[in-house]
């Protein structure tokens, strides 16, 4: 039960990084005006950040991530949150059981 | 959901346990992964202690996971630090994004909002953003029980150490993927969407299987607001 200077280092360095990321928004002139492509461009935000962070593994990793994540979006068109979740971890575990 | 019964000024109590409710999901997925970080610290020659403090200090699990795997004693801290930055650069945007809607929050708590803007939080906050303004009462239920179920997790994996399945062979990594699905599909109302999407996926499996890594996030993402930017709209031209 000790703490290593080194790795308290390491791990300060790591937070004061992941930290700077996260207040990137505060940076930004207050009072800024979100008008035209701007707006476009922010308001597309969410769905372009989370649709960037599943693709690759959706459809570069392999079969059977293609296949869940195929049978997760025909759910998530109709069922709710916790249904498409269960689809998602029958869908990957069963299709990486079958195609491993 | 029961969010037509809501008025538009519910008690911070009711905003609150609608935060902890809809991140109830997203708390038992990131369990087992905060337990296999833990593991995992241990297993890199970490202490159970630093272990609990890497999860609460740096609070990003895809980061964290990338660390460790390349953990070396002593901990080169300049590569910890670029790791840490190129794979949470994302954040970056994201905060851009969140400040926007933080009008009920006073000023002085913006930053701990942004430093507790994991994936999941943010993207919940956003979805409830584009229905209703976010409230901190939200934002904390949202907060609270997620963090504290990564630092536990952590410390749960630290102290048990390597006698753990991986969550992966379980498809639990799907409960994330399965998440962001449906956030992305709530908002395919809004003008241009299929272009950003395809956009922003074809960018990130394209860099992805060029250059694997932390990149292809970035390059996504900004393809996808690129399209979104600059593509035809939807509405008015």
């Amino acid at each position: 039960m000790s703490i290593d200077p080194d790795t308290l280092l390491g791990i300060l360095a790591m937070a004061v990084a992941t930290v700077a990321c996260r207040l990137v928004g505060l940076l930004l002139p207050a009072g800024i005006e979100w008008r035209g492509r701007l707006a476009a461009g922010l308001e597309a935000m969410p769905p372009a950040v989370l649709a960037a962070i599943i693709a690759p593994t959706l459809l570069a990793t392999g079969w059977a991530e293609t296949l869940a994540g195929a049978a997760v979006v025909v759910a998530a068109w109709r069922l709710p949150m916790t249904a498409v979740i269960g689809v998602g971890i029958l869908g990957a575990a069963g299709f990486r059981y079958l195609l491993a | 959901m029961s969010d037509s019964r809501l008025s538009r000024s519910a008690s911070p109590l009711t905003e609150f346990r609608e935060g902890v409710l809809t991140t109830l999901p997203a708390i038992a997925a990131a369990v087992p992964f905060a337990v296999l970080i833990g593991a995992l610290a241990v297993d890199k020659g970490l202490s159970v202690v630093e272990s609990g403090l890497m999860s609460a200090l740096v609070f990003a699990g895809a980061s964290q996971f990338v660390a460790l795997e390349g953990w070396t004693a002593p901990a080169p801290w300049l590569a910890l630090c670029l790791t840490a930055l190129a794979v949470n650069m994302r954040h970056g945007l994201m905060s851009v994004s969140l400040v926007r809607r933080l009008e009920r929050f006073p000023c002085w708590s913006h930053p701990v909002v942004l430093f507790f803007m994991v994936d999941e939080i943010w993207a919940f906050a956003e979805a409830r953003a584009a229905r209703r303004p976010l409230t901190p009462a939200f934002y904390a239920g949202l907060v609270t029980f997620f963090y504290c179920a990564w630092v536990a997790g952590t410390l749960a994996g630290a102290a048990l150490g390597g006698m753990l399945p991986e969550p992966k062979a379980f498809g639990l990594d799907f409960t994330f993927i399965a998440i962001f699905v449906v956030l992305i599909l709530g908002f395919r109302a809004r003008p241009g969407f299929v272009l950003t999407i395809l956009a922003s996926a074809g960018v990130a499996v394209t860099v992805d299987l060029l250059w694997p890594g932390p990149w292809s996030i970035m390059a996504g993402a900004l393809a996808g607001i690129l399209a979104a930017a600059f593509g035809p709209r939807g509405r008015a031209a």
